[in-house]
Parts: structure tokens; C-alpha cells; sequence
């Protein structure tokens, strides 16, 4: 059995972030992440981030992940697993983790959950065939491994995601014919949509996808467009000729290990799904356990980043570690976090956090 | 609407384009940013203080073109890629812009390329008179690129004949 | 399919090896996912579906969804989108579940 003061889950911006934070305290960290690079959804990002500099704005993804990768590996106090992924949390703290078809049994004072989301689906006729990929999947393909998806996509979805991995397409020399959005606004950042409508992608508001079609694999789409009340009308199908059909539509948090964990749930539609009820440490109801970044509710990677910082602070400060500076860091990032919620596009995360922020909890 | 079209309209525009007399004078920059959302770098870029640092991170960034040189910095640090120098100086016929660009293959100064505007459309041709990519701008380009007068604020975008077959 | 040239990013790969497909010699990078170098070869389709035999090819490509299943040097149920390409190694479309042995 490995011992370990913190164990986080999760090496993405939120994990990273809080396995640093934590190690400044003189916190003894475990780092778990079950992908063969660090980083998490950071290492595909070519794009520059938005925030502001202490979120490392204007810097490309793959920049942040390699800062924070560098910066937590310069940590003597954290020990890192690769390639390893978390089964379960049980009593006492105890996390049970596979790495090369081994077992591990880790006993933790404190475990930050940093997990992620994962991709949604969508349901039409002949989504199963090869060709039809999540944006992430997408991702992986172009940024990581330098290969193309395919010669010419339609893309499902136009918020953030949809629109970032459309630019990203068009950087790896892909044709996009269209991206297509179900409701009667683009979702994104209007400057993202910018950037890819003056690189000549049309965006068909108000449409969505029919149904897929080939012989083996994806050999093309019908799009048809949505009335008031987001139903399809027919007779307005178009037919595109494509090869991949990318879904980007949406993203919900990675709940499993709380669940098992049998910390406090609940479902909220703002957040992206299932999430921990939590108090303003992200501390869950199981007073061990803490969760940051996109497992506590989808948002942007600069949130998961402060998330980190918050949890990483917290749990060490609840285990002693930490001094009045650690407060007052830990303050700075509740504040940079509002700061970050406060305009417009914040007001869908607050109105979820008003549901799932609560007082601490009762004994483990 | 720019909302459901992602295409800045000429009210839209005319909010954060400086005046006339200011755009004769020289090199300025025009900010494309219509939203609220958390994001900066913009101001944190400017060597002179021309974007107003923000009260809250969520500000629209705010220009005093009076401030402004045209020096592009903004430019290739914007995240979105939402920001423009024009100088309609530059010679009698033409205007100059400078524009970010993060596409291969790059374009030769002296090429003459296809000019498009914010709908993808091409309005006419651009000739490039220098492309800039130092380390600094950590692969964003800042293109220079001369256009007859009447396209400099329509232009934004180029399309470069990709005769090495480079990007694929 | 492979991208030669990229504006932003530079891609490391490793050596070049061969490795089998059904049968047919083909080429990738080790280290890279099996399915990634499949891919880059044109192959789309990975398995088929238990019931219906409907083709299916990678989709969450993080090893996440089991969309990816193919038998590896005589193992089965190997997530291709995440087992890395070794050279020589032999792999199989599986019909349904595979064989544990």
C-alpha cells in the first residue's frame, strides 16, 4: 500500500494546478492520470487561451500543459502515475488504481477528483458508422498523433468546442463544408465564429443533422432546419457530401468515482450533468474528497485551473499544511473564479454552482 | 446578426472604428471584439497604454486611438484573432493592413493573393509587402498586405495558392 | 492523411516499423495508437457491432467508449485508439467479443 498525504486524480489543468498548490504547502501528492502524456485536454488545444495572465491568456494549450508539466515534475514533494488509471475511493481514504494490469491499493488523507468530462452523443439515423467522431476524438487525431480525420466534415455543433476544432481542422488543411447549430444563436465565442466564418465556413443556425449515410462509412450527411420550437421541418433537407461528421455537442462532467464514493450528487442541467454538491473549498460531502476543474461542472479550462489552485490550497490547509499565505492565495483564487463567472456568459455556471454550493458537510 | 451569423454588421463595426479623420492620419488598430467574455491580453500587450487597462476582465477592450501606432502587438496576441491594423496613409491608392494569420503555407512578401472579407468571399486580390513571424509572436503571423482603398475595411482574410502542396 | 506540415505544431514521431493488419503488411510509427496508424492507412472500420455486424470505427479515440476493439497479437478486446504500434505486431479485426485465452 503507497501512503500519500494528497492523492489527485486527473493531470489536466485542474489536476496539475492542484497537485502544484499543494506541493507549495509541503503537501506529500500523489498524481494520477490514466493518458501517456500530462495535461489532460491542454495537449491538443493549439489555440490561445482567454482569461487573463494569471490564467496564462494568449498562451496556446499545449503551451500551459507543458508549463505546468515542467513546474509539477520540478516538485519533490509529487510522485506521478502514468498510464494509471483510478478504479474506485473507498473508506478511509483508500483509492484503488490499475497501471500495467497491476493493482494498487493508495491510502490518502485527501483526494482531489480532477477527471474531466467526457463527449455526448447524438442521436440520428446511422451514427454508429465509422466516420462519425466525437470533436475530441477529432482532437486527439489531428493534434496528437498528426493525422487527418478525413477530407471534408460537417460539424455538429457550434459553441466553443465545434468552433475551435473547426479552425483546427482548417489549420491541419481539412475542408469543413458546414457547421451546423440547433439553436437560433451560435453558442461560442462570436470571435472564434468570426475566424471561421472569414476562412469561408458557412454556419447554419437553426439546423441540425438528419441523418448519416454510407456504405461502410461515413460518405455523407442531410442537415434540415428547426422551427421556433426546434422541430425539424421537412422538405428544408440539404444533402452534403462528407466523410467525417464531427459531434461537438456538449460535455458532461465525469462523475463515476463520485457516485461510487457516495458523496452527494445532483443533477444540474447549467453544470453538464451529475455533480458533486460542494461547499466554496470544493470540498465534496464526503470531507476527504475535493473536486475541481471540469468533474465539478463544465467550463472553461482557465476556471479548471483556479479550481485546481482552490482544491489543491484547501486540501492542504485542511491537513495543517499552510500558512496565512496559503489563505490568502486561496482567497485571491475564490476571487479570480468570481471574477472570471462575472459577465454574461458567466451567468449560465452561476446560476449551476447557486444549486450545488452548500455548507460543509457532515463526518465521512 | 452577428449573433446568429458571426459576422460583425456595419452597426456593429461602427462602434469600435475610429473616426475618419483619425483613420487618414495613419496605421491604427480596429478592435472586432463584440462580446463580453473573461479575456485581456490585449491591453497586457500594448507597449503604449493604447488599449485602457480593463476594470473588470470581462470589459469590452476600449482604444484611445490617439495612443495607438499601429504597431500590430495586439494584433498577434489577441486570442480570438479579432484585431486589424489599418492605415489608409499607407499611398494614394492603397491602404495597408496587418492581420493575423495561422495557416500554411505563409505567403511570400511580394505575392500577390486572393483578399476576402469577413464572409469568406473574395473581394478582390492583395499584394503582401512583408510577413512577419518572429519567435515572439509564437507562430502567429502578422501579415502586411496592400489593398486598393475601397476594400481596407473589408478585408480580412487571405487566401494563399498552395502550390507546394505545403499543407497537406 | 498524415500531416506533413503543421503551422502550430511539430509532430515527434518514432521509428518507422511495419506491422500486420488482417493479414496485410502495412506501415506506421511505433508508439503511435494502433488505430492511428490504421487510420493514416485508410482504414476506417475497426470491429462490427455484436447483434447487428454494423461497422464501426473509432469514436472517442481516448480509449473511453469500446469502439475500438480489435485483437492484438492474439488478445482481444485491445482499445487500438490507445495500445501503442509495435513493430511486427499482428492485428485482427475480432468477430464479437474475441476469445480470452
Amino acid at each position: 500500500m503507497i501512503t500519500t498525504q494528497i492523492a489527485v486524480i486527473g493531470g489536466g489543468p485542474a489536476g496539475l494546478q492542484a497537485a502544484l498548490a499543494a506541493a507549495q504547502q509541503g503537501a506529500k501528492v500523489l498524481l494520477v492520470d490514466d493518458s501517456e502524456r500530462l495535461g489532460g485536454q491542454l495537449i491538443k488545444q493549439t489555440h490561445r487561451f482567454f482569461g487573463s495572465e494569471q490564467q496564462f491568456a494568449g498562451s496556446r494549450g499545449i503551451a500551459i500543459a507543458q508549463k505546468l508539466e515542467a513546474a509539477v515534475r520540478a516538485e519533490k514533494n509529487v510522485t506521478i502515475l502514468q498510464e494509471a488509471t483510478a478504479l474506485g475511493i473507498y473508506e478511509d481514504g483508500v483509492l484503488l488504481v490499475e497501471q500495467q494490469e497491476r493493482v494498487m491499493k493508495i491510502k490518502a488523507d485527501r483526494l482531489i477528483v480532477a477527471v474531466g468530462a467526457t463527449e455526448r452523443m447524438l442521436a440520428f439515423p446511422n451514427n454508429d458508422l465509422p466516420g462519425v467522431y466525437g470533436a475530441g476524438a477529432v482532437q486527439t487525431l489531428m493534434n496528437v498523433h498528426g493525422v487527418r480525420p478525413g477530407k471534408r466534415v460537417l460539424m455538429v455543433g457550434a459553441g466553443n468546442i465545434g468552433l475551435i476544432v473547426t479552425y483546427q481542422l482548417l489549420q491541419a488543411g481539412v475542408e469543413v463544408v458546414a457547421i451546423v447549430e440547433a439553436a437560433p444563436t451560435i453558442g461560442g465565442y462570436l470571435v472564434h465564429a468570426s475566424k471561421v466564418r472569414r476562412a469561408g465556413v458557412p454556419i447554419y443556425t437553426s439546423h441540425t443533422i438528419k441523418e448519416a449515410y454510407g456504405q461502410g462509412a461515413v460518405e455523407g450527411a442531410v442537415i434540415w432546419r428547426l422551427d421556433e420550437n426546434w422541430q425539424p421541418i421537412p422538405g428544408s433537407e440539404q444533402d452534403l457530401a462528407v466523410d467525417v461528421i464531427c459531434l461537438a455537442v456538449g460535455l458532461s462532467p465525469l462523475s463515476d468515482l463520485l457516485w461510487q464514493a457516495g458523496c452527494e450528487m445532483k443533477y444540474v442541467p447549467q453544470l453538464g450533468g451529475a455533480v458533486a454538491v460542494r461547499d466554496s473549498h470544493l470540498c465534496t460531502t464526503n470531507p476527504r474528497i475535493y473536486v475541481a476543474g471540469d468533474a465539478a461542472g463544465v467550463e472553461e479550462a482557465s476556471s479548471a485551473m483556479v479550481e485546481g489552485l482552490v482544491a489543491g490550497l484547501a486540501a492542504a490547509l485542511s491537513l495543517g499544511l499552510g500558512d496565512q499565505q496559503a489563505e490568502q492565495q486561496l482567497s485571491q483564487a475564490r476571487e479570480q473564479l468570481t471574477a472570471l463567472r462575472a459577465g454574461p456568459v458567466g451567468e449560465k455556471i452561476r446560476a449551476g454552482l447557486a444549486l450545488v454550493e452548500k455548507g460543509v458537510s457532515a463526518d465521512a | 446578426m452577428l449573433k446568429s451569423t458571426g459576422i460583425p454588421t456595419p452597426a456593429d463595426l461602427a462602434q469600435v472604428y475610429p473616426d475618419k479623420q483619425r483613420l487618414e492620419r495613419g496605421p491604427v488598430a480596429i478592435i472586432e471584439c463584440f462580446q463580453s467574455i473573461p479575456c485581456n491580453p490585449c491591453a497586457t500587450a500594448c507597449p503604449r497604454g493604447a488599449i485602457l487597462p480593463f476594470a473588470d476582465i470581462n470589459d469590452r477592450p476600449q482604444l484611445d486611438a490617439e495612443k495607438c501606432n499601429g504597431c500590430g502587438l495586439c494584433v498577434v496576441n489577441c486570442p480570438g484573432l479579432a484585431i486589424f491594423v489599418v492605415d489608409m496613409a499607407y499611398s494614394e491608392k492603397e491602404a495597408l493592413l496587418k492581420m493575423p494569420y495561422e495557416f500554411l503555407p505563409l505567403p511570400q512578401p511580394g505575392a500577390v493573393v486572393t483578399a476576402l472579407n469577413r464572409a469568406g468571399q473574395a473581394v478582390g486580390t492583395g499584394t503582401v509587402i512583408r510577413v512577419q513571424s518572429p519567435p515572439a509572436f509564437e507562430r502567429t503571423a502578422l501579415i502586411h498586405l496592400a489593398v486598393a482603398k475601397d476594400l481596407a475595411h473589408e478585408v480580412r482574410n487571405i487566401k494563399v495558392e498552395d502550390e507546394t502542396d505545403e499543407a497537406r | 492523411m498524415r500531416i506533413r506540415k503543421h503551422p502550430i505544431l511539430e509532430f515527434k514521431k518514432g521509428p518507422r516499423v511495419t506491422f500486420t493488419y488482417d493479414g496485410q503488411q502495412l506501415e506506421g510509427y511505433e508508439g503511435e495508437p494502433i488505430a492511428a496508424a490504421l487510420h493514416a492507412a485508410g482504414i476506417k472500420t475497426l470491429s462490427h457491432s455484436h447483434g447487428q455486424g454494423r461497422p464501426r470505427g473509432f469514436f472517442c479515440a481516448i480509449g473511453a467508449c469500446s469502439s475500438c476493439l480489435m485483437t492484438v497479437d492474439g488478445v482481444p478486446n485491445v482499445r487500438v485508439c490507445v495500445e501503442k504500434l509495435r513493430a511486427g505486431m499482428r492485428v485482427e479485426t475480432q468477430q464479437g467479443k474475441g476469445v480470452l485465452r
